[in-house]
C-alpha cells in the first residue's frame, strides 16, 4: 500500500481547485505575463486531472518564484537558480510525483545556467517553465541574460554590450528532449503546450514569454505572435535536430525585430528519461525510495552482513 | 618514544601502488593480532612526487601516528621527473631515500631499491649512517621483479625482504595477497615474495638490528578502516540512501564509498555539476521524503553556503559532511588541516542555527555520523560531519562488533496520511507545517505526495502553513522556534549515554590538554607520555562544536591550572569558539598550533607542553607554534 495516496487519484479537476485559499490574489502587477503562466499551468493541471497534492511545484527568486504561492499544490520556494537540482532530486526520490519547477530567465538562464544546461542533458523527467521577460523585474528593471543587445538600464547605462543568450538552441544543444515557446498572450497555446510537456517522459523545457509592462514591453510588443507550427509560411519537422536547430535560432533573432514566433520546436519521444536510464544500469530502485521509509516491514541493511568482510 | 613497535615507512611515487601494498600489509600485520595505525603523506598529483605510508604495529592499542620510525622501504619512483639544474624540486629520483631520512630514528633499518636508487648522489650519506647507528640493506628489487614478472612487483619484493628482518611470518601477507590479486599475478607475485625473503635470510645476519615486528593477540575480530569508511557505513546503517558530489580531495573518498556501496542497497547516488547543485539535490531528496546527504571539501562547501541556509530556513534535515585541508583557498589539496571550523559553523547569511560534529578516530566518525542524521531527521536541521584529510584517510583496527548496530530508517518528525487528517491545517486547507508552538520546537512535516499535507517550503520567511510574511510578531515566533531546537538538542546530547567528548587522563590533573577532531588520538598519546614523565596532565577531546558543550568544557576547563589548546591551524579557530561560548577562561588557555601540512605528532604536543606552559621557554622547533594565553 503506497504512503502517497494522493498520487494518481485520476478524478476530474477544476481549474479553481488550483486557486490557493490563503492567497488567492497575486501580487504581480496589473497586465504582467506571469498571470498567463498561472492561468495555464491551472488549466494544463486541470485537464490531466492531477490532484494538488501529487505535484511538486520547485520555483527559484524572483517574480517568477511566487508561482507556488499562488498555485495550490506542494511547493519549494527555492533559492536563485535553484529550482531545478532541487527538482531532480524530489523526482528521482519519488517518481510518482508531477514535478513542474519554474524560474525567470535570470533564474534559469543566468545565475542557474549550469544546472539548466545539466538538468537537460540528463534528461529528467519533469517541466521546466522559464518566464521570460527579458529583464529582471523584482529588482526594478536590470538588463537580463535574454534583454537584447543596446538594452539600456540602470545598471547598462550606454546599453548592453552583450549578445543575448539563446534559450531554446541552449536548450536544445544541452539534450532537452522537449523543447517549446508560447507566450503568455497566447492562453490556449500557452495551455496545450503545458500539458504537451507534462505528459512528456523527459525533461521538457517551455520558454513562455512573459510580458513586463512595468520594465520592459508590454503585451502589445508580443502581439502578432506566429504559432510556427500552424503557420504556412515556417516550415519545421520538430522531431529533426537540425530542422528543431534552424527554427530556433531563427525565432531566436526574429525576437528582437519584433517578429513574436512561438510553438513546438522540438520534441524526441523516444530518448528514455534519466530516471530510465538510471534504473537500466541498476543505480536506481524501481520502487520509489520515498516509500521504503514508511514501510513497517522493511528490513534495513545492515554494513555488519554486507561491507565489513573487505575490512577483515 | 617505546621500542616495541614496528613503525614501518614504505616510500615511493605516486603511482606506484604504494597505497595498496601499505593496505595489504597493515591488513597482514592487524591478523596475525597487532594493532595498527597509519599515515599518508602523498602530492596532489597522479604520477610520480614523493609520497609514503606509514604503518605503525603495536602489541597495545595505537590511536595516532608515532615520532619518527624506525623501518624504511624506499623504492623507485617511476615517474619522477628529470632532475634539473636550479629546478626547486631537485632530484626527485632519489626522494624516497633522501627525503625520509630526517625522521628514521637511530638503530632504524634501511632497505633501498639499488636498481633504481643510487645512494652515493645524498650528500653525507655514508656519514649520516655512521652517526645514527642504521642497518642499511641495499637490494636489487627492481632486478628481482623483473626476472619474475613485472618491474611494478618490486614492491612486492620489498615486502619479502621487511619480513625477512623484522622477523614477520610471511604467510600474513601471502593469505592476503591471495585475496586480493587475481590468479595471474598472484603467481609470480608469491615467487617475488619468497625469493626476496630467503636472499634476505640467506645473505644477511637479519638479526644485526633490533627492529623487529611485536607480538600480539586480539580478543575479537578487528577489521581496518578509515574515517571516510565510517563516516559512509554510519550513513548506510541510519538509512541514508541518497548522497549527490562533485569530485574534491579528500571529500571523494566517502562519495566514492557511498556510490559503490548504494546501488547494493537499492539507493541512489549522483554525481552533478558542481557543489551548489549536490546540496540542493540532497534537499530536494529529503525534502521528498527521503534520507539524503551530500558533502565536499573547503571549497566545494564554500558553494554550499546557500543551500545549507535553505535546509535551515525551510527545516530541510539533511546531512553534510565537510573534510578538511590545507586552505585558503586550493591550499595543500593531501594536506591535512583543521581551518574549515568557522566557515561550516557560521557559513551562509542570517542566524545560522546547524549541528556540527568533529569526531576524531574511525569509531566515533561511525557513531557520529549516525546521530547526525538522528539529529537532523528527528529536529528538522542540518548537521554535519566535519574531518579532515587526516581520520579520513588513516587507516586504524576496530572492533568489528562496533558495527553490530541496528539499522535505522526512521525518517524522523514527519507525520503519516491518517496523522495528517488530523493535523492541523489553515482555513483554506494547507497543512501548518511550521506551527508557533510545539516541542522542542519542532514542527512535524508531511512529505510531497501525501493526502492533506500540502503546505509551500520557502527560504522566505514564513507562516505556520508556508505562505511568505514579513509580519513582525510572526517573524520573532518563527525565529525563536528555530532556535529553540538548539537547547533541545544541547539537551539530549547532554543526556547522551556514549559520550562524544572524551575525557582522557588523571581527572584530579592539574594541567589540561584540549583538541578537537583528528588530533585526539595523538594528544592522548602526549598525555601518557608527560604522566609518565612526571608531569600532572589531562586532556579534553571535543567532538561536539554545535551546539557546544558549554557545561562540560566550562568543568573542564574549571578544574585545571591551565590548558593548552591544540589544534591544526593557523588562527586557534578552536580556543576562539571555546572563549566565545564559555565567556571566560581566557587567561587560562594558550594555544599549540601546527599548520605545515603535517599533523602533530605526539612529542610535538609534549614539547610544546614543557617548552612553553611548564618551562615558560620558546619552542625550538618551527613546525608547531605557541600563542599564549589572552592575559600573556
Amino acid at each position: 500500500m503506497s504512503a502517497f495516496n494522493a498520487i494518481g487519484e485520476n478524478v476530474e479537476r477544476d481549474r479553481n481547485e488550483y486557486t490557493p485559499g490563503l492567497e488567492p490574489q497575486p501580487t504581480w502587477c496589473p497586465g504582467c505575463g506571469d498571470f498567463g503562466v498561472l492561468k495555464a499551468l491551472k488549466g494544463a493541471a486541470a485537464e490531466l486531472g492531477l490532484s494538488p497534492e501529487e505535484m511538486l511545484v520547485t520555483t527559484g527568486i524572483g517574480c517568477s518564484g511566487k508561482l507556488n504561492s499562488y498555485f495550490e499544490s506542494y511547493g519549494f520556494h527555492t533559492i536563485h537558480g535553484r529550482s531545478l537540482p532541487i527538482a531532480r532530486a524530489a523526482k528521482l526520490a519519488n517518481p510518482g510525483l508531477t514535478v513542474v519547477a519554474a524560474g525567470g530567465d535570470g533564474d534559469g538562464y543566468g545565475i542557474g545556467g549550469n544546472h539548466f544546461m545539466h538538468t537537460a542533458r540528463e534528461n529528467h523527467d519533469f517541466t521546466y517553465i522559464v518566464f521570460n521577460n527579458e529583464i529582471f523585474g523584482l529588482t526594478k528593471g536590470q538588463t537580463s541574460p535574454t534583454s537584447p543587445k543596446g538594452h539600456k538600464s540602470k545598471t547598462q547605462p550606454h546599453g548592453s554590450a552583450k549578445q543575448p543568450l539563446r534559450p531554446l538552441s541552449m536548450s536544445l544543444n544541452s539534450g532537452a528532449s522537449y523543447v517549446a515557446r508560447t507566450a503568455a498572450v497566447n492562453p490556449n497555446q500557452a495551455k496545450d503546450i503545458i500539458v504537451e510537456a507534462i505528459q512528456h517522459d523527459g525533461f521538457s523545457h517551455v520558454d513562455f514569454l512573459t510580458q513586463c509592462p512595468t520594465w520592459n514591453k508590454d503585451a502589445k510588443q508580443y502581439v502578432p505572435y506566429i504559432d510556427i507550427n500552424e503557420s504556412e509560411d515556417y516550415d519545421i519537422d520538430i522531431t529533426d535536430r537540425k530542422s528543431a536547430a534552424d527554427m530556433m535560432f531563427e525565432t531566436e533573432d526574429a525576437l528582437h525585430e519584433g517578429t513574436v514566433l512561438t510553438g513546438r520546436y522540438y520534441h524526441d519521444a523516444d530518448r528514455p528519461s534519466y530516471q530510465q536510464e538510471k534504473q537500466q544500469i541498476g543505480e536506481m530502485p524501481e520502487e520509489p525510495l520515498a516509500e521504503r521509509y514508511f514501510d513497517e516491514d522493511y528490513e534495513w541493511e545492515r554494513t555488519h552482513d554486507l561491507f565489513l568482510d573487505k575490512h577483515k | 618514544m617505546t621500542n616495541d613497535e614496528l613503525i614501518w615507512r614504505i616510500a615511493g611515487g605516486s603511482g606506484d601502488g604504494i597505497a595498496s601494498t601499505s593496505q595489504n600489509f597493515a591488513k597482514a600485520l592487524m591478523r596475525s593480532g597487532l594493532h595498527v595505525f597509519t599515515h599518508r603523506h602523498y602530492p596532489s598529483r597522479i604520477r610520480g612526487g614523493h609520497t609514503y605510508t606509514e604503518i605503525r604495529a603495536s602489541a597495545d592499542p595505537v590511536k595516532s601516528r608515532g615520532d619518527g620510525y624506525n623501518f624504511l622501504l624506499a623504492l623507485g619512483d617511476s615517474f619522477a621527473r628529470n632532475p634539473q639544474e636550479n629546478a626547486y624540486y631537485g632530484n626527485e629520483e632519489i626522494k624516497p631515500l633522501s627525503e625520509n631520512l630526517d625522521e628514521l630514528r637511530e638503530g632504524g633499518v634501511i632497505i633501498y631499491d639499488s636498481g633504481l636508487l643510487d645512494a652515493s648522489e645524498i650528500e653525507d650519506f655514508d656519514e649520516r649512517v655512521e652517526e645514527n647507528n642504521w642497518h642499511v640493506y641495499d637490494l636489487d628489487l627492481r632486478t628481482m621483479a623483473r626476472e619474475h614478472g613485472r618491474e611494478v612487483m618490486r614492491n612486492t619484493a620489498g615486502v619479502g625482504a621487511t619480513c625477512a628482518l623484522a622477523g614477520i611470518d610471511t604467510e600474513w601477507i601471502e593469505e592476503l595477497m591471495e585475496d586480493a590479486m587475481p590468479e595471474k599475478i598472484l603467481e609470480p607475485n608469491l615467487e617475488i615474495l619468497h625469493e626476496a625473503y630467503d636472499m634476505v635470510s640467506e645473505d644477511y645476519d637479519v638479526d644485526a638490528h633490533d627492529v623487529k615486528v611485536p607480538e600480539g593477540e586480539h580478543d575479537e575480530e578487528q577489521v581496518l578502516l578509515s574515517g571516510s569508511d565510517a563516516i559512509a557505513y554510519g550513513s548506510l546503517d541510519e538509512g541514508c540512501r541518497f548522497i549527490a558530489g562533485y569530485p574534491m580531495t579528500p571529500w571523494t573518498e566517502v562519495f566514492t564509498i557511498m556510490s559503490q556501496n548504494l546501488p547494493e542497497v537499492g539507493g541512489i547516488s549522483e554525481q552533478v555539476e558542481d557543489e551548489i547543485a549536490a546540496a540542493a539535490l540532497a534537499i530536494g531528496a529529503s525534502h521528498a521524503g527521503v534520507k539524503a546527504m551530500s558533502g565536499s571539501s573547503g571549497g566545494g562547501f564554500a558553494l554550499m553556503s546557500e543551500p545549507l541556509g535553505l535546509a535551515e530556513m525551510t527545516e530541510t534535515p539533511v546531512v553534510l559532511v565537510e573534510a578538511m585541508r590545507a586552505g585558503p583557498s586550493t591550499g595543500m589539496p593531501t594536506k591535512p588541516e583543521q581551518g574549515d571550523l568557522e566557515h561550516v559553523l557560521y557559513t551562509s547569511q542570517g542566524d545560522s542555527h546547524r549541528v556540527v560534529f568533529a569526531p576524531s578516530g574511525a569509531e566515533e566518525a561511525y557513531r557520529q555520523t549516525r546521530q547526525a542524521f538522528k539529529i537532523a531527521y528527528e529536529y528538522q536541521i542540518p548537521a554535519i560531519v566535519l574531518y579532515d584529510q587526516k581520520n579520513g584517510g588513516e587507516l586504524q583496527n576496530i572492533p568489528a562488533s562496533v558495527f553490530d548496530e541496528e539499522p535505522n530508517g526512521d525518517l524522523g518528525s514527519v507525520l503519516s496520511e491518517e496523522e495528517l487528517a488530523e493535523a492541523s491545517h489553515d482555513a483554506s486547507g494547507k497543512f501548518n507545517r511550521f506551527q508557533h508552538d510545539v516541542e522542542d520546537g519542532v514542527s512535524p512535516r508531511s512529505i510531497p505526495g501525501q493526502k492533506g499535507g500540502r503546505y509551500l517550503a520557502t527560504g522566505n520567511e514564513h507562516m505556520p502553513a508556508g505562505h511568505i510574511a514579513e509580519d513582525p510578531d510572526n517573524r520573532v515566533f518563527q525565529v525563536n522556534r528555530r532556535m529553540q531546537k538548539l537547547e533541545a538538542i544541547r539537551a539530549e546530547l547532554d543526556g547522551s549515554d556514549v559520550p562524544n567528548n572524551t575525557h582522557y587522563g588523571p581527572e584530579d590533573a592539574d594541567y589540561g590538554l584540549m583538541t578537537f577532531g583528528s588530533q585526539q588520538g595523538t594528544v592522548e598519546e602526549a598525555v601518557d607520555r608527560l604522566n609518565e614523565r612526571g608531569h600532572s596532565v589531562k586532556a579534553l577531546g571535543v567532538s561536539e562544536m554545535a551546539p557546544f558543550p558549554v557545561d562540560q568544557v566550562s568543568e573542564f576547563l574549571e578544574s585545571v591550572d591551565e590548558c593548552l589548546v591544540v589544534e591544526m591551524n593557523a588562527s586557534a579557530q578552536f580556543r576562539g569558539l571555546t572563549q566565545k561560548e564559555v565567556g571566560r577562561f581566557g587567561e587560562k588557555m594558550s594555544s599549540l598550533l601546527k599548520y605545515n601540512g603535517n599533523p602533530f605528532e605526539p612529542e610535538d604536543i609534549t614539547e610544546g607542553f614543557v617548552t612553553s606552559i611548564v618551562e615558560d621557554g620558546e619552542l625550538s622547533s618551527h613546525e608547531t607554534k605557541f600563542v599564549p594565553a589572552a592575559s600573556d
